[in-house]
């Protein structure tokens, strides 16, 4: 489903060139359950936001479903994204003045789904997350982990072949950080290919291939 | 995304920032005011003045003793000539086939007196085709009699101020009303016109041409009143009069001739122009708005940035950023022209009830070129901040909070 060949992502800072990934080889398929795992700098959410489209690489190939994705414009990038790829982020990025149920539905009305699909589609989503009571609540209003259930939810209701999530319990405690890995982990049973990218090595032995990134390069896999 | 969809997220976000979104409401809504409450005034002033000459009556000429010089002195003067427009020149201008009627007028002030009361008022001489001329109607009685203009008659018409200033309460018709030593009788009231560029004919009393001429020991008249058959007809009179003086006046055509048609025109035109330019100048006003949008959605996208890199990760595309920040841009300075025309509106009625004399009303035209004005401003001015959302790097925009 995703592959990688020699991605070379340099950054340039003031007159120095950084390198994020260094000569990268990747193939994942689809299901897979893949934890990133390296300290702070080594290139893991370079590697994610390039797998995302939401970075180009400097050089080298990406295939997403054998499809070339480096020579493609932004607007086609954005239709891949809003198709097959779902988010989670460390910091949640909901929008505050919305609601839960309205941050859900943001994905839908990009994709100009009517409003009758969107709102029975909340409703199931809100309520596989568990929050159906708290549907109309602001952020605000949510505890941090409700808040990573309205990301998960609005992350899934295109129904993604792909979830990625970037820290995802960063900013959980321990107990509720355990809860959104199971989240995750249940959407990853029903199929879909779940890159979960952390620090917490117990968090990262759960899944099935475990990646080490250290200086943009991968130096274990398992 | 569906139209309405953009719209409602927009909506959304203005609701957001309530306070920043009131403030470039309310600038749009100055400029926009400002516009129409201008543009009214001078368009009621043009159509105010464009009715008077109307209501003068229809297809007129008028023609002055002497002529406008165009050389020498500060013109333009009206030149001094010996000779004086006469009654006969007047009943000359009949042998045009294309006038109508002619009205001979002799102006002056006297005394006038009746039952023991008296006041200065004008007297104008003129004949019986004034009425048709200037469109005269009687309350009581009738007009002046068609006879011929060299014959004096002792009759007059008084207008509506001197039957109740000197005939107060009285049956003033078929009574004697004495202007300086002559005695004359009331054969006819005026109806009330109200003032007509300058002339109150509430205030005047109309006699017989050649009773004013003895009346101020003149031959001269102030001026002829010509009305001509029809439209196209006027300009064709105007050479016959030009014609005929000049044969009556030893090969000189020492006469101006005014057309109701020029003196409309003229006016019609300095009145538009000074609409039109005052109406520009509060279009700065607006021009100043549009800088207030652009910069209020300048501060939107640097606030909402991360907002922004997370619809791009949802799978915004650039055009659907550009759209959302544009039909934020449109709904504000849409908000803002709608309280503008109110605004504007509310203070033309307010004029209105200070000065009912003068027909206020905010032209149709205006309404509409407000409306769009203020949306193309809104467009033209949001569309650096849109495309400036919509070119923002994802990653970047996510990683800022």
């Amino acid at each position: 489903m995703i592959q990688l060949k020699d991605i070379y992502r340099d950054f340039q800072v003031g007159d120095q060139t950084v390198r994020a990934l260094d000569n990268i080889n990747l193939n994942i398929s689809q299901g897979e359950y893949i934890s990133v795992m390296g300290p702070s700098g080594s290139g893991k959410s370079t590697l994610l936001n390039i797998i995302a489209l939401l970075d180009h690489p400097t050089s080298g190939q990406y295939l997403f479903n054998h499809q070339d994705v480096t020579k493609l414009d932004d607007n086609a990038l954005a239709k891949i994204r809003r198709e097959n790829i779902g988010f989670v982020f460390q910091f949640f990025h909901l929008i505050p003045r919305l609601t839960a149920a309205e941050n859900i539905e943001i994905p839908m009305i990009l994709a100009g789904i009517n409003r009758q699909e969107r709102q029975q589609r909340v409703m199931q989503a809100v309520a596989s997350v568990g929050l159906s009571d708290r549907a109309k609540h602001l952020p605000e209003q949510l505890s941090g982990g409700q808040r990573q259930r309205v990301a998960i939810a609005r992350a899934t209701i295109m129904r993604p072949a792909i979830l990625l999530a970037d820290e995802p319990t960063g900013n959980l405690d321990s107990h509720s950080g355990i809860e959104i890995i199971e989240l995750l982990e249940i959407l990853n049973k029903q199929g879909m290919l779940l890159i979960i990218i952390t620090h917490d090595h117990h968090l990262g032995k759960r899944a099935q291939r475990q990646i080490h990134i250290v200086d943009g390069k991968i130096n274990l896999e398992k | 995304m569906t139209v309405s969809d953009t719209f409602f997220q927009a909506f959304l976000a203005i609701r957001a920032q309530i306070l920043r979104a009131s403030l470039i409401v309310l600038a749009m809504s100055i400029g926009i005011a400002s516009v129409t409450i201008l543009t009214a005034l001078g368009e009621s002033a043009r159509r105010y003045i464009v009715n008077e000459f109307q209501s003068l009556g229809t297809n007129l000429v008028i023609v002055l003793p002497g002529r406008t010089e165009t050389t020498g002195g500060q013109p333009p003067l009206f030149g001094e000539t010996p000779r004086d427009l006469t009654l006969d020149d007047a009943t000359a201008l009949l042998r045009s086939r294309y006038i109508a009627a002619i009205a001979p007028i002799n102006i002056g002030s006297a005394p006038v007196s009746a039952l023991g009361l008296e006041r200065e008022t004008t007297i104008l001489g003129s004949t019986a085709s004034l009425r048709r001329v200037r469109h005269l109607s009687l309350a009581e009685g009738r007009f002046l009699p068609e006879i011929e203009s060299e014959k004096s008659l002792p009759v007059c018409v008084i207008g509506q101020t001197i039957k109740n200033q000197i005939f107060i309460q009285q049956k003033a018709l078929g009574q004697w009303l004495r202007i300086n030593d002559r005695r004359f009788r009331v054969i006819g009231i005026l109806a009330s016109e109200g003032e007509s560029i300058g002339v109150d004919f509430d205030e005047i009393v109309v006699i017989p041409v050649a009773s004013a001429q003895a009346l101020f020991n003149t031959e001269s008249l102030f001026r002829i009143l010509v009305e001509a058959k029809s439209k196209s007809a006027m300009y064709k009179a105007v050479t016959d009069i030009g014609k005929i003086i000049k044969a009556r006046h030893e090969g000189e055509q020492d006469i101006t001739i005014i057309t109701q048609d020029s003196v409309i025109g003229a006016f019609d035109e300095i009145l538009t122009a000074l609409t039109l330019t005052v109406a520009s100048i509060a279009g700065i006003s607006l021009a100043v708005a549009g800088v207030l949008v652009m910069n209020v959605m300048l501060v939107s996208v640097a606030q909402r940035t991360s907002e922004i890199g997370l619809l791009k990760a949802l799978g915004a595309s650039e055009r659907q950023l550009i759209e959302l920040f544009l039909a934020e841009a449109a709904m504000l300075c849409l908000a803002g022209a709608v309280l503008g025309v109110l605004v504007g509106q509310f203070s033309i009625s307010f004029l209105q009830i200070l000065y009912p004399e003068f027909p206020l009303s905010i032209p149709g035209w205006a309404l509409l070129a407000a409306l769009l004005v203020s949306l193309t401003t809104g467009l033209i001015f949001g569309v650096l901040p849109a495309r400036k959302a919509a070119k923002l790097d994802p990653v970047l925009a996510l990683a800022k909070r």
